[in-house]
């Protein structure tokens, strides 16, 4: 297994990949609340940056409401440790489940009656907003007043229940992103990985030799609903309260999707370079504008559009693939290709 | 308050009449302010993500124009929408027409990136406070039978189907509306038989754009306009513009009509904040039994 993960994967990769690693380990020996805060926010992002990049990147459906996802995740988790006292690593098993279902609910009533394109995204913000004005009205859960999680301080960390400080949550978000990175990459080197881009790349031809294309394309779904939800379990206990209108909202669908895009779509680091690069511009703006004293809301936005304008416009396969040739990491043909 | 789940029954079927009367000429405005988005989406292929955004800026001139000047939203449609058909005009020939041949993603960043612009520059400019238009006319109304009509909708809605009329008349009957669905029917036809289809890309953004500077103006009436109405009626456009079927002008005038009066009586029935929820359970319906839209085209 492992040496088959490992296969022709250039040493200089492997040494470069280890070194970023164990810095990202260490980091909070050196590093002050705020830092870490930023870091677990990257963290964050590149997780669900990876999980949506196996729906869109991977399987080439292209979905903008992962929200939905998000939001399912953290409620299921946070209603069962709130109303019941169970904690979120038994929870996680029920958002896994309910976000799985919401995405092969979803998928399988797109794909049975071959919605695609724009129009599937479409739904799936349709279900994303949906879910929204269900919450923003279900009274059990605190509807449109939001669901609180208890906040105490706490001494220790208890990891059972994620109740501690940002160090535990970082190295959790932490773990969550490593597992994600070796799965992805494990996928694209699997058969499933295969039939996912020959989707993309061409569902008829896909279809044509042999690919059960409506079977493959449920898996991307549910999949990436699954992991997403995680990332919502881990959002509802570090930020200790969710209000319909946040976790839900279109906003936070599309703030999902920008690092992987920008990072570049349907790369393994491309979530990983896109989150880092964002969030670090989005607080550096934030800091310089504080630094000069400047308190105008919506200006840090302007900025943040004014780059991902440029962005888009100059890099169209996004920052990791021009980067990775730069780095001298541009593996030999096995590489899964461009993406389109 | 209302009882939360109060279907027909304790209702008295004129308030429902009026209700569904009053939805239905909003929704004729929401048909025009969406037709663009199907027009840019027939010819272009591009999806405007930035749609609602374009058209809160109309609102916010019709806004200035009103506070300032006094002037009548209604009239001032003309000029806001020479202006905004100069906006979209230099949109797309300069951002979107190098992006005609990007995959879905890239333009939608690109659009995206449009969209929080625009949003955020009111935002700085105009502050996140409601403006609104207060016409003479404001509190006038119109009676036929039972019904009751506020004079500002049925006006609005006069004027969106002018304009609708007029667009689709453009597109029927001038040459330049003919080359224009030339470039929608065969991109590489149009350009075999000599169109200058990047023009032609750049005209129809900027009529969509003019169609909803219009609207815009005309919604003033209707709404408070707020920076983050831009969004929500993109989505809302989003929603009209597939139940009617993408690609069709008159999809888009049904669908507006048809959201219109789902979002009325859905917020009369049961409560007035969760209406949107029932034009997206339109939407869903629609997509799943008649992907293409009432109108649309099964895209191939």
């Amino acid at each position: 297994m492992m040496a088959r993960l490992l296969a022709d994967v250039p040493a200089r990769a492997l040494v470069m990949l280890g070194v970023f690693f164990a810095a990202l380990c260490v980091i909070p020996l050196f590093a002050n609340d705020y830092f870490i805060t930023v870091l677990i926010l990257i963290l964050y992002f590149a997780f669900v940056g990876q999980a949506w990049n196996i729906m869109t990147g991977f399987a080439g459906q292209l979905s903008l409401g992962h929200a939905l996802y998000v939001g399912l995740g953290a409620y299921a988790a946070a209603i069962l440790y709130v109303k019941f006292g169970i904690s979120p690593w038994i929870g996680l098993g029920a958002s896994i489940v309910i976000a799985a279902a919401a995405g092969a609910v979803i998928g399988f009533l797109a794909f049975r009656f071959g919605v695609g394109g724009v129009y599937f995204a479409i739904l799936t913000i349709a279900f994303a907003e949906c879910a929204r004005i269900g919450f923003d009205h279900w009274r059990w859960v605190g509807a449109a007043s939001g669901l609180f999680l208890p906040v105490a301080n706490y001494t220790q960390n208890d990891l059972w229940n994620l109740r501690g400080s940002p160090i535990m949550f970082y190295y959790v978000v932490l773990g969550m992103t490593v597992g994600a990175f070796v799965l992805c990459h494990a996928l694209l080197r699997s058969r499933v990985g295969y039939y996912w881009l020959a989707i993309r790349e061409s569902p008829e031809a896909a279809q044509a030799l042999g690919i059960d294309i409506f079977r493959y394309k449920m898996y991307a779904v549910v999949l990436s609903a699954a992991m997403t939800s995680l990332s919502g379990v881990l959002f509802a206990f570090y930020y200790n309260n969710l209000f319909p209108e946040q976790v839900f909202h279109i906003s936070r669908s599309i703030e999902f999707i920008l690092g992987p895009i920008i990072g570049g779509i349907g790369t393994l680091f491309g979530p990983i370079v896109g989150a880092f690069v964002l969030t670090t511009l989005g607080e550096s703006v934030e800091e310089v504008m504080r630094a000069l004293g400047i308190d105008i809301p919506g200006i840090k936005q302007v900025f943040y559009g004014i780059c991902l304008l440029l962005v888009v416009m100059f890099l169209p396969d996004g920052i990791w693939p021009p980067l990775r040739k730069r780095l001298g990491l541009d593996r030999k043909p096995r590489t899964p290709g461009k993406p389109k | 308050m209302r009882p939360e789940f109060c279907w027909g029954s304790c209702v008295p079927l004129e308030v429902i009449l009026n209700v569904a009367a009053s939805g239905l000429l909003t929704g004729l405005v929401y048909g025009l302010t969406s037709d663009w988005l199907s027009v840019i989406f027939g010819v272009v292929r591009v999806v405007n993500f930035a749609h609602g955004e374009m058209m809160t800026i109309a609102m916010y001139l019709a806004v200035i124009l009103f506070s300032y000047y006094k002037l009548d939203p209604l009239l001032m449609m003309v000029p806001i929408a020479v202006v905004l058909f100069v906006f979209g005009y230099a949109i797309q020939h300069v951002l979107i027409t190098p992006f005609i041949n990007r995959p879905e993603h890239s333009q939608f960043i690109l659009l995206v990136a449009i969209a929080i612009i625009m949003v955020n520059v009111l935002l700085i400019v105009f502050g996140p406070d409601a403006k609104s238009v207060q016409p003479a006319y404001a509190f006038d109304s119109f009676q036929i039978g039972t019904l009751i009509l506020d004079a500002t909708k049925v006006y609005a809605a006069a004027a969106a189907i002018i304009v609708a009329a007029a667009l689709f008349g453009f597109f029927r009957f001038t040459l330049v509306g003919k080359a224009i669905r030339a470039c929608a029917d065969n991109y590489a036809g149009a350009l075999v038989v000599g169109l200058d289809v990047k023009r032609l890309y750049a005209l129809t953004f900027g009529l969509g754009a003019a169609c909803v500077g219009a609207a815009g103006s005309m919604m003033t009436l209707l709404v408070d306009v707020t920076p983050p109405l831009g969004p929500a009626y993109t989505l809302l456009a989003f929603v009209i513009v597939i139940t009617g079927g993408l690609g069709s002008m008159m999809g888009a005038l049904v669908g507006g009509v048809l959201i219109g009066v789902t979002e009325a009586l859905g917020g009369l029935l049961f409560t007035p904040s969760a209406k949107s929820m029932f034009a997206f359970g339109l939407l869903v319906l629609i997509l799943l039994f008649r992907p293409q839209g009432i109108f649309g085209k099964r895209p191939t």
